[in-house]
């Protein structure tokens, strides 16, 4: 025992035995194992690999992505970059993408807002108020998304006709063709009202945290809100003021048999979206309920005792906490809800899954459109996994 | 202590014990702690039992006072719906349910053979039951599934014991959604614990088969897996060979679950301490033997409730075939409004079939949050 410190058994490499070409060797049973299954595997994905290549030459189908440069002659109801029919497959499909990110975006947004909402009431000490939360959550989470979403869609074209549309407020019209609202004309002006608010939002943001580095060095807290205030809604107004103040709404009227002008929700996308943000927000509710209950109260009576505000008491101590265990279920019901926003295709509302549905019934490329919706979602699902996974390492416990 | 309260007793002799006012206790005492403890509590109460009264009664109104159960069928079997239609929504046309209840329950199969698929779903249910028994959890559970099965096979398909022959084309409803599930189950559960233990494997080459196998999956939606059964298979599979459609859709329905049930099986695994690991090593035990005599028995017991839930899950996703028009129980009312008489009483048809879903998934989810608490009431001791 030279050296008192370190246990010489760890200083020591295991010795290396040589590779025996027996049975009893565990290493020679390990790479058996994977040559056979590897093999196995192989052989099954080059057996149908084969049968396909020769069924593609017996049908005449042209293997490739040349389709995509062809004319569509495919009609889509609602685009977000201008679309016509004489355009190409790949516009048609790039019209598709945006439809399920506008699905999915909003849904994510309003599904986590009524999801929160349900999971706190759950908590609420008030009986009527977690107990219809609680019913709420077992009924939407015990049925099939896509018999809730025909369910909404049966109700969307139950509503009165166009000439007989609801009326609820002047300029608001809701009918089996959608819901009709006022819009505002845009101009070069709000976009850039935009920019400057997303301008004043990260300046707002840079210096809320050289005040917070101040706070640390003296202990004086300083009053936030009033420049954050002046720099998200100021600068927007200011600039939009500066470049004339447009200011045209156009009002949805009825023409004939139809409405023109205004903004209008069609009923397919309103059905898919409510659909799927009542049914995620079932989830979500569940999720931030456990979260929240997962933090011991403990840590309730030590921040109140330490003479901070509720506000602060949430924001600062009990939100932090958990978050840790909200975030990872939140990101799966996140991919779920995006992927379940294919079944627009059984509504009608045009996604990805549908164009590409309808692209490969007319050209015939049925393994080329499987493969496009396939890396559609699976790029849109490691997105929201990198970003989750970045937002979850980022509030993760930090460990001494 | 027992001096002081004789000495009380004592001082006020004529003192009769006295019971605590209702404030504290009783009814009144549980409304004002639950229902009305603060100014924006009771406003809060008000509101809600308001609109909760409101809805309730207007749902009896729709569901039960004005609803028409029953309607005249003229000779030609048409159905006579124009009392329905004369409530305009304010009444529930229970009629398209009374009158096409055979149709979105067993589908197209053969109107006097209907005992049949109704005796299948028995014995789905009968399965469930026996399978959610503690008694069976041993090796007795796997002759019981596959008598049952085979049961079912033979009731379904037909053509011996004097049964007559049903082609599968002309099967439909309930059955098709339970033996999606089922047989979904039944084989999407030893692959995913083959993958789980795959992913954990020391083996780099397979590790990453089943890495790739999950992640893909789990990446897509179910739908494109459907799509890729009925229209990429045809294309996989040699000159003249088909598969019928329903077992391709069955394929992709095993395949997508058990990458999601390996995931489920992989925590259970994850969660085993390393000391049972090394203890079976240490015992001399080969791989299987460790990992079906040491490892499974405690890590599956551990996942019961998550693989309940996975389960739940599943027999939802189940009705996704509708897309790829396959007869299910969804379909099967979806295409019952499709005929003119019974146009626009959808509603009343997917609360009819979203009630038969309830029953199975909250049996099943009341069955796992009993489960959930006996199993950490074992742990805590």
């Amino acid at each position: 025992m030279s050296d008192a410190t370190v246990d010489p058994r760890f200083r020591r490499k295991p010795p290396k035995r040589p590779l025996r070409l027996s049975w009893a060797d565990e290493r020679i049973r390990g790479i058996v194992w994977q040559v056979l299954v590897v093999g196995v595997i192989g052989s099954i994905i080059y057996w149908l690999w084969s049968n396909t290549v020769h069924n593609l030459e017996v049908r005449r189908i042209a293997t490739g992505f040349g389709f995509l440069n062809r004319e569509a002659g495919l009609p889509i109801a609602e685009h977000l970059i201008p679309y016509d029919p004489t355009d190409t497959y790949l516009r048609a499909l790039t019209v598709g993408v945006l439809n399920t990110l506008k699905v999915a975006v909003v849904g994510i947004v309003l599904a986590t807002i009524l999801g929160t909402t349900i999971g706190i009431m759950r908590l609420s000490k008030n009986f009527l108020v977690s107990k219809i939360a609680g019913f709420y959550v077992e009924v939407i989470r015990d049925l099939p998304l896509l018999l809730q979403l025909l369910f909404w869609y049966t109700v969307m074209q139950g509503l009165p006709g166009p000439r007989q549309s609801m009326n609820p407020v002047e300029g608001v019209f809701l009918s089996n063709r959608g819901l009709l609202m006022p819009a505002l004309q845009w101009e070069g002006a709000h976009t850039a009202a935009v920019l400057a608010s997303v301008a004043g939002i990260v300046l707002a943001w840079l210096y809320g945290r050289s005040a917070r580095a101040k706070q640390m060095a003296d202990g004086q807290p300083r009053r936030i809100w009033p420049a954050a205030v002046a720099l998200i809604l100021g600068l927007p107004i200011a600039v939009w003021l500066a470049l004339g103040a447009p200011w045209t709404i156009s009002w949805p009227a009825l023409r004939g048999f139809n409405f023109r002008g205004g903004m209008s929700i069609s009923p397919e996308y309103a059905a898919l979206l409510i659909g799927l943000v009542t049914y995620t927000a079932g989830f979500i509710a569940e999720v931030v309920r456990a979260g929240i209950l997962s933090v011991n109260t403990g840590q309730w009576e030590a921040a109140q005792a330490l003479g901070l505000r509720s506000g602060s008491v949430l924001r600062l101590i009990v939100l932090p906490q958990a978050l840790r265990v909200i975030i990872p279920p939140m990101t799966s019901n996140y991919l779920n809800l995006t992927k379940n926003s294919s079944l627009a295709v059984a509504i009608g509302y045009q996604d990805i899954v549908s164009i590409a549905n309808t692209t490969l019934n007319q050209t015939g490329q049925a393994i080329e459109g499987i493969a496009i919706i396939m890396a559609v979602y699976l790029t849109i699902s490691l997105s929201i996994s990198l970003f989750m996974n970045w937002y979850n390492a980022r509030i993760a416990l930090v460990e001494r | 202590m027992s001096d002081i309260t004789l000495n009380v007793a004592s001082a006020n002799p004529e003192a009769t014990p006295r019971s605590a006012p209702i404030t504290v206790v009783g009814p009144v005492a549980w409304m004002r702690e639950n229902l009305f403890s603060g100014w924006l509590s009771t406003a809060v109460t008000l509101v809600l039992a308001y609109v909760v009264i409101r809805s309730v009664v207007g749902f009896v109104d729709w569901a039960f006072i004005n609803a028409i159960w029953w309607v005249p069928v003229d000779a030609r079997g048409v159905a006579q719906t124009q009392a329905c239609r004369a409530l305009e929504g304010s009444g529930a046309c229970w009629a398209v349910v009374t009158e096409k209840h055979r149709f979105m329950l067993f589908g197209t199969y053969p109107y006097e053979q209907h005992w049949r698929p109704a005796i299948v779903c028995l014995l789905f249910i009968g399965l469930y039951i026996v399978s959610a028994l503690k008694r069976f959890w041993n090796w007795r559970l796997i002759p019981i599934w596959a008598v049952t099965l085979t049961a079912i096979g033979v009731l379904m398909w037909g053509g011996v014991f004097g049964l007559p022959y049903v082609p599968q084309e002309r099967w439909g409803g309930l059955p098709i959604t339970l033996i999606l599930a089922t047989f979904g189950l039944a084989f999407a559960f030893p692959l995913s614990i083959l993958v789980a233990l795959g992913r954990r494997s020391n083996l780099p080459a397979i590790k990453v088969l089943c890495v790739v196998y999950v992640e893909l999956i789990r990446g897509v939606p179910l739908i494109s897996l459907l799509f890729m059964a009925s229209v990429m298979f045809p294309l996989f599979l040699p000159e003249g060979m088909n598969i019928d459609k329903l077992l391709r859709a069955q394929i992709a329905i095993i395949l997508f679950a058990g990458a999601y049930l390996a995931e489920v099986v992989r925590a259970g695994l994850q969660s085993l301490d390393k000391g049972q690991y090394e203890a079976a090593d240490a015992m001399g035990l080969s791989y299987w033997q460790k990992t079906g005599f040491i490892i499974l028995p405690q890590a599956l017991r551990m996942v019961i409730p998550p693989l309940v839930n996975t389960f739940i899950g599943f027999f939802k996703d189940t009705s996704l075939v509708l897309i790829i028009g396959i007869f299910d129980l969804l379909t099967a009312g979806k295409t019952a409004i499709v005929e003119p008489a019974w146009q626009g009483f959808g509603v009343e048809v997917y609360v009819f079939v979203g009630l038969i879903y309830l029953v199975f998934c909250f049996a099943m989810s009341k069955y796992s949050q009993g489960l959930e608490a006996e199993l950490n009431r074992h742990r805590r001791r």
